[in-house]
């Protein structure tokens, strides 16, 4: 017999019971479109986290200072006093793979402008770090190396405090208040949105002269961090080397003793984001795939009932010149067919579902067209598997015994 | 492999005809625990091409086990059994298949149509097996429909036809390969008597066309229509004659009352 011939028995077979082979592919249908869903959903978050990384700078690495242990107690990150702007100058001069370098320390602050305040992170910082975090102006410029040697009273904002505060207002050249210290405006950041990575809000952030931080506001001569840029993204595994090896010497940190400042490197970190989405997906699809068993297990199921019920029509089939191999591939098709039907429609809910959690919950879902052979290959797959025993049950009849069957 | 001897020793329906079916001491058990049943115990026939042969004997007495190794789905526990010369109890499994299919022609008792499938469809079936292209196979069935006196109901389901044509159905689907045996099961067990006497019709005639046809019934009257009458008990043969004067079904029919009486 040909497999067309075949197919076509298979489909007239299924046709004749329209609501239980429906109901036996709804099993397939549910799985093959939660693993189209899921695996779109997952594809969509680890899709969106790399853009966010790329966008924060690929080459980027980020020196901090560390812990420190002080009578047993541990102070937490930040807490050392070691990392110091000549630290600094030294990466810049003696690690090759370094580009360009910003210090940088952190507070936090209240803002006012108006009748309105804000309580924001304050960070102090030199201009090139605009130019390391590759972060445009929407308005106005950076503060300038004249405002840093000055410790001016000047300030970057960024988009989520502009919002805030400024409103409608033009903010570039207004004056706000920051722990009650005027500040001129100098520009306006633009959005970079929620980071995937750290999931904390990027654009809440205001950024002023290092020395105007250090001097008026922390009164703390070190550093919180600095941020390197590599002169590329395979150069920013050698420069994180070189900078740990160069703080380590410069901090006099015997060999076996903890550093007191940490390195990242946002190429690992792109990975490491890479990887947590890799095994989200894998996750999401194994849950959604536990589902398209169950469907397996239903195409079973019918099928032995299915044998069960044409007992006489397979001895028959095999009276009249039908081989083991005849009745058994004609049971399996029927449920390869089963299965697949299943699958297709699988994939146009999978598809559909997609659209509307796009839609719907802005998520971004990505179904890539490997997604759909993978669910075609498994769904058939599947009926193979689940339709072999049936088949095998099927094809071993006796037919003496299979013709007298009542 | 036809030995002199044995076309002595058996009963021949046509002298000097090829013979179809050539058994040779075929004895057959089942294993049952501890004892051994047995079903056949030497039985030696041969079956000429255009005989018309009816089985006949009490239930148990062997010729429905009898029957399934003639029909090539069972295989003789000892002894020979050569279809038209082939020695079928060295085939596999799938060779008896393909014998089956090519030479073999089953009616049974209870039809045996696949409901919801149209009357040309069942005929259509053993075609599929075969290896002919699904026009040939088509074609061949149309006419078989034909020959049955069924042209004109071709599209039919098995639910809306009377047990007589359904019955001349499954006679069609049995001729469709031209097979050089047709075996028939008690073919008119589930049918009365005038419609059996039809069905003895098709026989007949199909056996005048040269058909070779081998019939099991319990009944003396369906029997009387074979030229050979074969009687079967306790797994030997105790009978083996030609009928004498056999009656013309088409004749019997004339002086049978219509279902309308």
């Amino acid at each position: 017999m040909d497999l067309l011939a075949i197919i076509r028995i298979a489909t007239r077979t299924l046709a004749r019971n329209k609501m239980r082979s429906v109901l036996t592919m709804m099993g397939i249908i549910i799985g093959v479109a939660a693993v189209i869903a899921m695996l779109g959903v997952g594809q969509g978050a680890r899709q969106t986290m790399q853009e966010q990384i790329q966008a924060m700078g690929s080459n980027l690495l980020f020196v901090g200072a560390g812990t420190v242990t002080r009578s047993g107690m541990h102070m937490g990150w930040g807490s050392t006093k070691t990392l110091i702007y000549d630290d600094m100058l030294a990466i810049m001069r003696e690690c090759p793979a370094a580009q360009s370098v910003a210090p940088g320390s952190s507070s936090s602050g209240q803002v006012v402008f108006g009748n309105d305040n804000w309580a924001t992170r304050l960070n102090g910082t030199e201009p090139q770090y605009f130019d390391i975090r590759s972060w445009p102006f929407q308005e106005g410029s950076s503060f300038t190396q004249n405002d840093v040697e000055m410790s001016a009273n000047v300030a970057v904002i960024g988009e989520t405090v502009r919002k805030n505060l400024f409103g409608t207002t033009d903010p570039v050249g207004q004056t706000l208040r920051i722990n009650n210290l005027p500040f001129r405006v100098t520009g306006v950041l633009t959005p970079k949105g929620t980071s995937a990575a750290m999931g904390d809000d990027q654009d809440d952030i205001i950024l002023i002269p290092l020395t105007t931080l250090q001097k008026k506001i922390t009164g703390q001569p070190w550093l919180r961090w600095i941020m390197v840029s590599a002169v590329s993204r395979q150069a920013s595994y050698a420069a994180q080397q070189q900078i740990a090896g160069l703080l380590r010497d410069r901090h006099r940190i015997r060999t076996g003793d903890d550093d007191d400042f940490f390195v990242r490197n946002l190429a690992d970190m792109a990975d490491v984001a890479d990887q947590a989405g890799q095994v989200m997906t894998l996750l999401l699809a194994s849950i959604a795939s536990v589902s398209l068993i169950v469907g397996g297990i239903g195409i079973m199921n019918i099928m032995l009932v299915s044998v069960t019920e044409r007992t006489r029509e397979i001895g028959l089939r095999m009276a009249v010149g039908a081989t083991e191999g005849d009745v058994q591939q004609q049971f399996l098709i029927e449920a390869v067919v089963l299965s697949l039907m299943g699958g297709t429609a699988g994939i146009l809910f999978g598809l559909s579902a997609s659209y509307v959690i796009t839609k719907t919950l802005s998520w971004p879902v990505l179904v890539s067209p490997v997604v759909i052979l993978i669910a075609v290959v498994f769904s058939m797959a599947v009926g193979v598997f689940f339709g072999f025993y049936p088949a095998r049950k099927a094809a071993q009849l006796d037919p003496i015994e299979a013709l007298r069957y009542e | 492999m036809v030995t002199n001897s044995q076309t002595e020793t058996t009963h021949t329906g046509m002298k000097g005809a090829e013979p179809v079916i050539l058994v040779q001491e075929v004895h057959k058990y089942y294993e049952l625990g501890e004892t051994r049943v047995h079903a056949l115990r030497g039985v030696s026939i041969e079956i000429a091409r255009g005989e018309f042969v009816a089985i006949m004997g009490a239930s148990g007495g062997g010729k429905s086990t009898f029957m399934n190794i003639l029909g090539c789905l069972d295989k003789p526990s000892a002894g020979r059994y050569l279809l038209e010369g082939i020695e079928v109890s060295s085939l596999s499994i799938k060779e008896l298949a393909t014998i089956r299919n090519h030479k073999l022609g089953f009616v049974f008792q209870g039809f045996n149509l696949l409901s919801r499938t149209t009357a040309l469809e069942n005929v259509e079936l053993p075609t599929l097996y075969a290896r002919i292209s699904k026009a040939e196979g088509e074609k061949r069935s149309r006419e078989a429909l034909a020959l049955v006196g069924l042209a004109d109901r071709i599209s039919h389901f098995p639910s809306q036809l009377s047990g007589g044509q359904q019955q001349r159905v499954a006679i069609a689907r049995a001729l469709v390969n031209r097979p050089s045996i047709l075996l028939a099961d008690e073919p008119t067990g589930n049918l009365d008597s005038r419609t059996s006497v039809e069905i003895m019709d098709i026989f007949q005639k199909l056996n005048d066309d040269g058909l070779t046809v081998v019939l099991v019934t319990h009944e003396p009257d369906i029997a009387q229509y074979a030229k050979r009458g074969i009687q079967f008990r306790d797994g030997k043969i105790r009978r083996d004659e030609r009928t004498e004067n056999q009656p013309r079904a088409s004749e019997v029919i004339k002086h049978l009352p219509s279902l309308e009486d």
